[in-house]
């Protein structure tokens, strides 16, 4: 049995169109089966509701008068980029204000779709058309000709889960993780989730009529970073017509701004694969936990999850239950998949059939770079000194060759490090002794191999100017400071 | 009811929950205490009959006592119900409903402040 999207729309057109939501057509084919379920069933709505940084829109300001071509252009103090022509601009969600805290883009776009005016400033360097060089005003979405929602990567299928090993709270665009495996988060929606629906992109593809934010918006090719079956879409709305209650603009605390923005997509069941698609369940759909305790861009796996043990709130690590949050609302994509039912059932919203279809198979490369620079080409031999040294050794040893720090080693073993800051302390307390009373135990160390990046920001973290390179076994191979590292980061 | 005790660098020093125990007879169960040098604080649950008598006590004692009607607020205008702050949690006072809407059980909140500073929307506040 073969339906096609045109008979489908009739349907609607007619009223007596059935539709049901993702969550209700697994129940569905479960007791029909896919063939009748196929017959019975014509659309099934999905949503989701999550923190989608790549987000944006794009406006049409209108010309003043005299006229500007904007060279630089902020709304609300957030900067937007307008590299193209004179008064067009796009505004990023995740760029932050110059000026306020823990405010971006997304912010802006929020305030706009209340219905709330934005300061509009630009600056320019003035042409023979174009002679203005500066404009402050206030505009709304009333004001603005055109302004619209343009997503480079929206709809996760699914999505990498988050944990944390090492022994500090880290604060990711995967929320906040607690030390010590504290916490799992995770993103998307699982088994309700548009492209979980729909995993071969049958129905959903360029010119994808969907439902973006309240408004009505249009897929328009596959998202950035699309590898199946971590699909993305790009899509589109008007900025106007939506509703603030499907969006809100967030701000992951240590990280940035972001936008939650609210997607449903209508799967026509156009024969029993469809069917037996959008009866995807949340154990059929893996994933896996990684860890972000590693800043680099292969971070470890910790193991491979269902979206049915993170959805449970509680999944199993080395052997202990961690606690889960999920970072997209279930709430809300129940409630968008809900809204979209009614406006197909009341002929509001029909379907379309896709003019292109988005890969079904594609790879996500890593960037094209250099070199990565690692510790190794900068770490300088160290002097290290035992832990019974007398205190005022040390302070010789540091003036006579112009140290500030020594790595305290004992059995060949890193235990300690002392800086000038700690002898100088020493001194003036009129402390007589050895190095192993001032030492310092918990030593932040790096390795030959990990990235200057990585080293600098242990440094900046820890208020710290030097790290002692270690091997495996924890031997003093070399140190790096933070001068030589910033010397070479900035090169 | 739930007393949040604060102690300046006098105080800290002094064992003022013992006294406050041995004067009025009251049961102090304490949910939470960061206490410094200086200065700290300390979150104690006690009877709902025994509050003014342990509340005068612990003043004459020279400590600061904050009642504590109500547990972490949430704004459900703001909130999504995104889930950030419920692993976060050290009392699992944050869940999901049946609906999948966040939901905070006073009864569990300790006022830590853990979730407030986690929250994307700025939806948490603790009642102070
Ligand atoms: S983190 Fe904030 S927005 Fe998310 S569920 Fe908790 S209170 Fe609501
Ligand atoms: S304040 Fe602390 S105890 Fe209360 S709900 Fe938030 S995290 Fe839980």
């Amino acid at each position: 049995m073969v339906k096609t999207i045109n008979e489908i729309n009739q349907k609607i057109r007619e009223g007596n169109v059935v539709v049901v939501t993702a969550a209700e057509m697994k129940e569905i084919v479960e007791e029909l089966g896919a063939e009748r379920a196929a017959k019975e069933v014509d659309v099934v709505t999905t949503g989701t509701f999550g923190a989608m940084c790549s987000s944006g829109a794009f406006f049409n300001f209108g010309h003043s008068d005299p006229p500007i071509k904007m060279q630089r252009v902020w709304m609300n103090d957030v900067e937007a980029y307008t590299g193209i022509a004179a008064v067009d601009a796009y505004l990023g969600a995740a760029q932050l204000s110059e000026t306020a805290e823990e405010y971006g883009g997304s912010h802006v776009i929020e305030e706009l779709v209340k219905g709330r005016e934005v300061e509009l400033k630009a600056t320019a360097y003035g042409t023979d058309c174009y002679p203005r060089k500066e404009i402050v005003t206030e505009i709304s979405l009333e004001d603005v000709n055109q302004a619209v929602m343009l997503n480079p990567r929206n709809a996760y299928q699914r999505y990498n889960a988050a944990t944390n090993s090492s022994n500090r709270l880290l604060r990711t665009y995967m929320g906040t993780l607690l030390p010590n495996f504290g916490n799992v988060t995770f993103a998307g929606t699982g088994e309700i989730s548009p492209l979980n629906n729909d995993p071969e992109y049958r129905t959903i593809g360029v010119g994808t009529r969907i439902f973006l934010c309240g408004a009505k918006g249009y897929v328009i090719g596959e998202g950035t970073q699309h590898a199946p079956p971590y699909g993305t879409l790009m899509v589109k709305g008007n900025l106007k017509e939506m509703k603030p209650e499907f969006m809100r603009a967030a701000y992951f605390p240590g990280y940035g701004a972001t936008l939650f923005v609210g997607i449903g997509i209508p799967i026509p069941i156009l024969d029993a694969d469809m069917a037996r698609f959008t009866a995807v369940r949340n154990s059929e759909i893996e994933t896996k936990i990684i860890d972000f305790s590693v800043a680099r861009r292969d971070r470890p796996v910790v193991r491979k999850v269902t979206y049915e043990e993170l959805i449970s709130g509680k999944v199993e690590i080395n052997g202990e239950e961690v606690r889960v949050s999920p970072l997209s609302s279930f709430y809300m994509a129940e409630k968008i998949m809900e809204e979209l039912k009614r406006q197909v059932e009341r002929g509001e919203f029909s379907l379309t059939a896709p003019v292109d279809r988005i890969p079904t198979k594609e790879i996500f490369k890593p960037m094209r770079q250099r070199e990565i620079k690692v510790v190794k080409s900068v770490m300088v031999k160290a002097h290290t000194i035992p832990p019974e040294t007398p205190i005022e050794e040390a302070a010789r040893l540091m003036i006579d060759k112009g140290l500030n720090h020594l790595p305290v080693v004992e059995n060949d073993v890193l235990v300690g490090i002392i800086t000038s800051w700690d002898i100088a302390k020493a001194v003036a307390r009129n402390k007589k002794g050895v190095v192993r009373e001032i030492m310092t135990r918990k030593v932040i160390y790096t390795h030959p191999d990990e990235p200057v990046e990585v080293a600098a920001r242990k440094m900046e973290k820890n208020d710290i100017s030097a790290l002692p390179v270690v091997d495996s076994r924890k031997r003093v191979l070399g140190i790096v400071t933070s001068e030589d590292l910033s010397r070479l980061i900035a090169r | 009811m739930r007393l949040l005790l604060r102690f300046d660098s006098k105080t800290v020093r002094e064992p003022v929950i013992s006294r406050t125990t041995l004067e009025t007879g009251a049961l102090i169960n304490i949910l939470r205490a960061s206490v410094g040098a200086r200065r700290g604080e300390i979150l104690i649950e006690v009877e709902d009959e025994k509050v003014k008598e342990i509340e005068g006590v612990l003043e004459k004692l020279g400590v600061d006592v904050v009642e504590l009607a109500e547990a972490v607020q949430k704004d459900d205008e703001l909130c999504v119900h995104c889930g950030a702050c419920v692993s976060i949690c050290p009392t699992e006072a944050i869940s999901f409903n049946g609906e999948k809407r966040v939901v905070i059980t006073a009864e569990k909140c300790v006022h830590c402040g853990a979730c407030v500073k986690v929250c994307p929307t700025r939806a948490l506040s603790l009642p102070l």
